[in-house]
Parts: C-alpha cells; structure tokens; sequence
C-alpha cells in the first residue's frame, strides 16, 4: 500500500508494509534518530510528533499518518544548526547516552509550543513517559526550563 | 527490527460498513496501543483490522444537561482537553494518571473500556459514574450499563458484529467529593497493583452517599457496594473508617501475579480507603 504524508515538511509519497509500524518506515526513510527501546510504547525513545502532539512510533501503525504531519528530531535542526532545544541540552549536560534524547526534545518540543513557562513540576509530568537510563532526569529538566527561558526571550524557531 | 504480521487495515466510511468488516472477523482498531503489542507478541493475529479511529460518527464530546456522550474514537487526551473533564473531576483525576502523555494522545477511552482490563485506570470513573455503552451491530443500536458490559478479564458483552459507538457519562447529582489514587512501582507508565476511586457526597459531618470502584484487585473493576453501604453516616475520618477499610479488604478477589501478591492488594486496597479519608478531609 503507498501513503502519502508530511515528513519535516517534505511530502512523501511511500510504500508501506502491512502491519508495519510507523518506527519501522521513518527508520527506512533514514530517519535515525528514531530509536527503537522497548517496542511497546512504555519507554519513549520511538517518540515523534503527529499533527504537533507526541506519539509513540513503535506502536502507531504506518498507516494512520496517512495525510498527516510527522515530525522528528531530522526536523527540528541539524549538526550545523542545532534548534535551541538542542543547544539547551548541550548547554545543561542533559545528554549523555544519548538514546533517550530524541524522544525527551521532540516531548519537551510539544510541552514548549503549548506553554512556554512550565514549572518544573510541569517539565517532569510531560516527560513523565520518557525513559532515561543515564541521568537521573534532573539535567534533563533543567534543560527544558533552559530552552523555555529562551523561547521566551526569542531565542527559538 | 521485528515487525508485526502481516495485517491488513481497513478503513471503513461509516458506521454500518465497519460493523459488516467486523462481522467478516476484521477486528476493530482505535489507538491501538495495546492491540498493536498485542498482535506483536503474538498474542492476537486477527485476519484483518477495521480501523475506526478517523470515522466521523465516533468523533467528538456532546454535552448535555444530564451528561455526555464521549464518541468511542475520542482520545484521553482529547477528554483531559475538553470541559467535560472540568465538569466531572473524578473523569480527570483517573485518566492524567493511565499510560503517559503520549499514550493518552493515542489511546481511547472506549478502547480502555474494550480492553475489559481489571487494571484500565479509564474503567474507574466509568463505574463510579454509572456510565453506559452504546453499541452499533447488525441488528441495530442497544446500550447497557458498563458494569454489565464488562464480563472478566478481555471479555466483554459485545456480539459478533458489534462496535462501541459512545460512552454515555451521566453527571453525578450535587457536588461529590473525588478521589483517585493508583498504587504502583512508578507514576508514569503502570498498570496498577492496587487503585481506588470514589464519589463521596458529604450530608453535613458525615458520609451521606459514596460509591467506590476499585482496580486490578478482582476480575473486573470493583463496585463493593455493602462498603459503600457501610459507610453511610460515618465522619470522613481515617479512624472512623478502619472497619470498612477490613470490609473492603476482604470483598476484595485478588491473584498474585508479577507486580504484587494477593495478601498484598488485599491490604493495598484497604488502606486506599484510609488514604482517602486523609486526603479528602484535608482538602482545601
């Protein structure tokens, strides 16, 4: 079957499996930063945006994006030109393996476009269904505050 | 990477054409969080899926004086967004705490209900509201209390052919008082070991009226309903309560499985009923 969606604002025009998974075809597409964890929607990791709102890849059926507009991190910056999302959690040591971090930006992405002031109690709740391994979220948070200070300062795209 | 069989989705363009896919076997998908591991794993290999979540007649929340009818594709999130979860705060309370923010944006309140989980968070104010469900089939609509509708763990009242059309909420007379604790390894993310929710209505010192559903401590969601009885004329205080929180221990049907034992979820579930009384007399 060939779908037809919005991939970081390029129209795709692409075969897909039956019963494929949506992780499964943004990965094929080259979209790596979509990390396959538990493949059961309990970790985060596979998480991208649909229509602006986070939700898990792996267990989102290729199919149900049809006409939609998927978002992942290839979408929101670049080695070169990082989005400020990804300059705060350099900025805050907020990385460190790194196989959580996509999956918390494009969540905190969501969090920042509805409320650019969150508290951190409310940083914590958004990312309450983003697993990391490695550290202890704290960083994580703090990043996220980080980059709402500057999206209120302007400093955002 | 894994994937899963090969299965063909269908999308049906309205009700009676997904209710005839259904009743060819095609096996209804909604948010698809649950089924889509399921089919994974295994567990499940329907011939094909009918894919109900984009059909117009099951979109949308219709407020009326008496209640609401929440169209059976309606997301949790969708439902924490709108006014109805302002209006009846138990429908809030229990659903910011199922799944994570992601899995509330994909998952539907009707599918939860499906599920027939004894642990689905979403059941909870279901029961305690003494909602019903309305059903599209090859032999027209019929509606029916929730209670009646969920049958076991998985099982469900609905016949060969049959959708969830809507939920229907009926608001709850006067202002209830609400409460919602989910016990767990974890906030985000976890099936219960233990969860109770409750509508007490206050005459004033004393309980005058309360309903209390409990999860994942008997096969289906739990009405005991001769400790709400029990409860009737008591001080919303903890000591006051301890008789009925044994009570409520004891109508209690756990299993022991990986998460808790079932002595424990007996205790668990006891002293939600304290917890509560904690909480609520020290709201404001």
């Amino acid at each position: 079957m060939k779908i037809y969606f919005e991939l970081n604002g390029e129209q795709q025009y692409v075969d897909i499996e039956p019963g494929e998974s949506l992780l499964s075809l943004l990965r094929r597409l080259g979209m790596k930063s979509v990390k396959q964890g538990c493949n059961t929607g309990d970790c985060g990791a596979c998480t991208v945006l649909v229509d602006g709102r986070a939700v898990r890849s792996c267990i989102t059926f290729a199919a149900k994006v049809r006409g939609r507009r998927v978002t992942t991190l290839e979408g929101l910056g670049s080695p070169g030109d990082l989005h400020p999302l990804q300059e705060a959690f350099l900025e805050a040591g907020a990385v460190q393996c790194g196989f959580c971090t996509p999956g918390m930006i494009l969540t905190a992405y969501e969090l920042l476009s509805k409320n650019d002031n969150p508290t951190p109690e409310e940083v914590r709740a958004a990312i309450s269904g983003n697993l990391c391994r490695c550290t202890g979220y704290r960083k994580i948070v703090d990043a996220i505050l980080l980059a709402a200070k500057w999206k209120r300062e302007g400093r955002w795209r | 990477m894994r994937k899963t069989g090969p299965v063909e989705i269908v999308k049906p363009r309205d009700i009676a054409e997904a209710v005839r896919l259904v009743k060819e076997g095609g096996r209804p998908l909604a948010g698809g969080t649950d089924l889509f591991v399921r089919i994974r794993k295994g567990i499940e290999n329907p011939p094909f899926l009918v894919y109900l979540g984009e059909l117009p007649e099951l979109q949308g929340i219709r407020l009326r004086e008496e209640g609401a009818e929440v169209g059976a594709a309606v997301t949790h999130a969708e439902l924490l967004r709108s006014p109805l979860s302002a209006r009846v705060p138990i429908l809030r309370l229990a659903i910011s705490a199922l799944g994570a923010p992601a899995i509330r944006e994909m998952g539907t309140l009707a599918g939860n209900l499906a599920n027939a989980s004894p642990a689905g968070d979403g059941l909870i104010p279901l029961y305690l509201l003494e909602a019903t469900v309305r059903l599209a089939g090859p032999d027209g609509e019929r509606e029916i209390p929730v209670e009646e509708f969920v049958l076991g763990p998985g099982k469900t009242a609905l016949r060969p052919g049959e959708i969830i059309r809507s939920l229907w909420i009926p608001f709850p007379e006067g202002k209830p008082l609400s409460y919602f604790r989910k016990v767990g390894r974890r906030r985000a993310l976890v099936i219960a070991i233990a969860s109770l929710g409750a509508l007490i209505w206050l005459e004033g010192d004393v309980i005058g009226k309360a309903r209390l559903a409990l999860g994942s401590v008997a096969p289906t969601v739990l009405r005991p309903r001769q400790v709400e009885e029990a409860l009737v004329g008591l001080p919303l205080e903890p000591e006051a309560l301890r008789p009925a929180a044994e009570l409520l221990s004891r109508a209690t049907q756990p299993i022991s499985d990986l998460r808790a034992s079932a002595d424990y979820r007996r205790k668990v579930a006891g002293n939600l009923l304290l917890d509560m009384a904690i909480s609520l007399s020290h709201r404001d």
